[in-house]
Parts: structure tokens; sequence; C-alpha cells
């Protein structure tokens, strides 16, 4: 190879290694992320997605998105069960979490973590779907009660309804919860603890006051991976809610596809990353806070 | 135990995760159309009538390429970016790694509608191949992360005494590294294919008019009668699932016993 004494230096630079190491990764994701993403953003400002840009951008898009009835609704309803499930799925886990790191011998952590873990692997679809059988209406639930004598007709509550949407959510996100809140509960140095019960706390104001504030990224971090995937799911409000309770997913593929109108489909889905982007970052922000308190 | 109502807790839990998944063989071998209780009695005919549906075999073959294909190309681009972070200080880092992290933080239609519009606009015509590029692109992410823990786990120093000892780089990486994180690519490979095997969102608005497993046991619930057959193949599919998981386990414990490390348990 016949090149000149700089490049042939920048070449062996660390940086110029790292930068050519990573360049398949990183090119692919521009290629397939990156630019697509672009792409949306452009769709979104287009006047008419069938003529392109050509007819001028607008934010009119937008404005049909944020002021329809339909479409707030949608994120409303969205945000609502995202929100329910994120709560119901990191309350139910924490004490998951504190029980294997702090009373779990530890070297049968990993096989708790294993079997926590396994339900999570199984096809999600199946996972969905066993959640419409035990909760529909001729279900294992109602059939169940039945059989037993304890109800004379099918309750109606338990299906196509949004507990019944959060329920499976809940389910299908349990291991996402409890994986990174074991993590930070591993990190705390357990002489803290001691500490705080030499000075005379109690083991309850000991656990608020310092196990509690000390795996906050954890549960942060948990918040965020339950959250921003339930936002945006598709399976359950059409298999779960019957098609009759769509979220912002249902809503992106009946106006990108079925109608058709890629410019308000692009606008919907931007919205939607909006919403999950600010969620985001007031959660990161807290974080940051809480490393914060900690330094101090 | 110090606390009795914790691990109470704790063990009502894993019944909670695990109680659906206990209904799969419960119904697949119920000798009923309907799934109710009581159960009937028992019976394998679902077997035989997801065995007998050409249009399964068809969609597992689709699904089983797509999955190898996926986890390949996104194992090896995982390599990339993993010893990049690991070994590296180079400008942008941050946010070149967290471009490709990204899709483990975007919805997946997001990610389906973006790749879409622009696949239709340049004008690709759906096929096995797009679901493929879309697979690639969410799989990769969790290839980093099983990879990156494999090579920070890495002792520095074996490298520095094989250049010491004459190696070039190229030979170094296939005598001491590759070997070294071969669990953590072992492990790579297997929850890339699970996750692509699994995947339905991309695979059902990618695929055209191909079909894949995941998009066939959807198609398969709108009809009533196939119900029993769908839980008799659910059951196989979670058995395939935990054969797999379990392997993955195995190489990852055995790869941090190799290298010295300790054991922090979970794939993620």
């Amino acid at each position: 190879m016949n090149r000149g004494s700089s490049s042939g230096r920048f070449r062996n630079t660390e940086a110029a290694n790292g930068l050519m190491m990573v360049s398949p990764t990183a090119i692919y994701a521009v290629l397939l992320l990156a630019a697509p993403l672009i792409a949306v953003v452009l769709y979104s400002l287009m006047v008419d997605s069938k003529v392109g840009l050509s007819a001028g951008l607008t934010f009119d898009n937008y404005i049909t998105v944020w002021t329809g009835r339909i479409d707030q609704a949608l994120m409303l309803r969205s945000l609502t069960v995202s929100a329910m499930v994120t709560l119901v799925t990191v309350a139910l886990a924490y004490p998951v979490a504190y029980f294997v790191s702090f009373h779990v011998r530890p070297e049968r952590k990993s096989m708790w973590i294993f079997l926590i873990t396994i339900p999570f692997w199984t096809s999600y679809l199946i996972r969905v779907f066993l959640w419409k059988v035990i909760l529909g209406y001729n279900g294992v639930i109602n059939s169940g009660l039945m059989s037993l004598g304890i109800i004379d007709e099918p309750l109606t509550v338990i299906n196509y309804s949004l507990g019944s949407m959060i329920m499976t959510l809940a389910h299908a996100y349990a291991a996402f919860a409890i994986l990174p809140i074991f993590v930070s509960l591993e990190k705390i140095d357990r002489s803290f603890l001691e500490a705080g019960q030499d000075l005379g706390e109690s083991k309850l104001m000991t656990f608020f006051r310092v196990t509690l504030p000390l795996s906050m990224p954890g549960v942060i971090a948990a918040v965020l991976i339950v959250f921003i995937p339930t936002i945006g799911d598709y399976v359950t409000p059409e298999l779960i809610g019957g098609g009759k309770l769509p979220m912002i997913a249902n809503r992106i593929e009946a106006i990108m596809l079925k109608q058709n109108d890629k410019a308000l489909g692009s606008a919907i889905a931007m919205t939607a990353m909006l919403i999950v982007a600010a969620v985001a970052v007031v959660f990161l922000l807290l974080n940051r806070r809480f490393l914060k308190g900690q330094s101090k | 135990m110090k606390n009795p109502s914790l691990k109470l807790y704790a063990v009502a839990y894993l019944i909670f995760l695990y109680a659906p998944i206990a209904l799969l063989p419960l119904f697949a071998f119920n000798d009923s159309k309907v799934i109710a209780f009581p159960l009937a009695g028992f019976t394998t005919n679902w077997f035989a009538e997801m065995w007998a549906d050409q249009q399964l075999f068809k969609a597992f073959g689709n699904s089983l390429l797509i999955a190898v294909c996926a986890s390949l190309l996104a194992t090896t681009l995982g390599i990339f970016a993993a010893r990049a972070s690991t070994r590296y200080k180079f400008p942008g880092k941050a946010g070149i790694l967290g471009l490709i992290m990204l899709p483990m933080v975007l919805p997946e239609m997001i990610v389906s509608m973006a790749l879409l519009v622009v696949l239709i606009a340049i004008g690709v015509p759906l096929s096995i191949f797009t679901i493929i590029l879309g697979h690639v692109l969410i799989c990769t992410p969790f290839a980093v992360a099983i990879l990156t823990s494999a090579f920070q786990s890495l002792d520095r120093s074996l490298e520095e005494a094989a250049y010491d000892l004459g190696e070039t780089a190229a030979s170094t990486f296939r005598l001491i590294i590759l070997p070294l994180v071969m669990p953590g690519i072992i492990s790579s490979l297997l929850i890339c294919f699970t996750i692509s095997l699994d995947e339905f969102i991309i695979a059902y608005f990618l695929g055209g008019n191909q079909t894949v497993l995941s998009v066939y046991i959807f198609g398969q619930f709108r009809f009533p009668a196939k119900v029993p057959a769908v839980m008799a193949l659910g059951f196989v599919l979670v058995c395939i699932s935990i054969c797999l998981l379990t392997i993955a386990e195995y190489f990852r414990r055995r790869g941090i016993a190799r290298t010295g490390g300790k054991d922090t348990g979970g794939f993620l």
C-alpha cells in the first residue's frame, strides 16, 4: 500500500483504529436507521406525500394530529395504558429484585434470574394470546369459575377492557423490569446498610433512606425499558382489545397503510416519538438528580 | 431465610409469570375444540393437525432462514462495535454507539414504519430479504450488549503478551481474543436467533406476501377452530426456546469461568 506518511500515521492512531473498527456497524445503523428516521421527518412535513417535497413544507400535519379528537384520545389512551403498565410492573417487580439480591444465597442468584427470564424469551404473540384465552368471555377464568359453581354467568368485566390490556402487558414486560432493578441493588455496598443500622435507624428506615435511593437508577431504567415498548405496542390492542381499543401503533398502521396517507401517518409517528423522548428526558434528568444527591 | 413473607411473594410472582405458559400443555393435549374448563380428555390430535399444515412448514422454513441470517449478521456487526467500544477511544464514540443502540429504545412500530416508507420510496420489493434487514437492525443492540461484557472481561495483558511474543494484530485476534470471547459470541447468536424467530411487527409489515412463523400464528388467531392447534404449536415453540436458552446460559457461564470473572447473573 502506497500511502502518504501523514495518512499512514493517522491510520495507526487509536482514534482511527477505533473508527475503522466501529464503521461497519455504524454505517449499517446510519443507512437503515438514521436515514429512514430522517425520511419520516421529511414525510411528516409534506403537503401531500404523493406529490413529494416540491409542494413545499408545512406543519399542517402536526396541527391536524394534535388537534384531532381521535388522535388526542388515542395518544391519551396509549399514555394511560403504558403509564399504568409501568407503575404496576415496576411496583410488583421491585420486591422480587430485592428478594433475589438481598435474601438469596450468591451461588443461587443466577438460577433465580434465569427462572425469571425464561418466560420472557418465549413467543410474545403466544403469551398475549394466552391472556386472551384466559380472560375471554368463554375463557379459562370464566369457564373455570363456572364449573366450580362460584359464578353462574360469565364475567364480562375482564374481557376487552383497558384493565385486561394492562394486565397482559404487565405480565409480558415483567422480566424487563426486574433485571435493571436487580443490577442496581447488587451494586449497593452492604456496609452502608450496616452503617445505617449502627447509627440507630430501624431496618425499615434504612431501606427508605439508603437502599431505595441507591437503587433509583435501576428503577428509572426499568421505567424507561417498560414504558417505551408498551406505548408503541400493536399486538395487545389488536388481540386483547379486540380492535375496539386501538393505541397509537394501530392508528399509525391505519393511516399509513390502510388510508395510505404517509404524511399524516409520519406526523403521528413523530408525535409518538416526541412523547417517548419527552418522558425519557424527564426520567433521565431525575436519574441525574439522584446521582448528584449521592455524590454530595 | 430472614423474611419468609418476601420469599412467599417472590414464589407467588414466579407462579404468576409461569401460569399462562402452563396452560399451553394443558390445552394442547385437551380433547376439545374450545379452550375452557372442564378438561375433556387426552389427545394428540392437535399436534397431528399442526404437523399436517403445509403452510406452517413453509412459514417455519422462512423464519429459520431469516433467524440464521439475522443472527449471523447482527453478531458480526456486534463484534465490530463491541471491540471498538471496549478497546479504543475515538471521537464521537458516545454518539455513534448511541445510534447503534437506539433500536432498543424505539417502539418497533416506528422502526418498521420508517423502514417501510424508505423501502417503498426507493422501490425495493418486500421480501424475506427486507425482513432480514430489519431484524439485523433490532438484534444488533442486543449483540453489542452481550459482546461488550464478553470483551470487557478480557485481560488486556494477554493480548500484550501475544504481541510481545511476535504475533500480529490479526493472529492475536484469531488465537487469543476470539477463543476467549467465543462463549459470548455463541450466546449472542442464540439470543439474536430467538429474538428474530419471535419478532412480529417487522416481519408483518416488511414481509410483503412472505409469511413467517409469527405472522402465521397471528393469522391463525382469527379462526377459533384453529386455536387448539396453535396451543400445540406454542407448546413446541416454548420447549424449543427453553432448550436454546439453557444452551445459551451454559455457554455464558462457561465464558465467565474461562476468563476468571464472577457470575453476576442474567443476559442483559
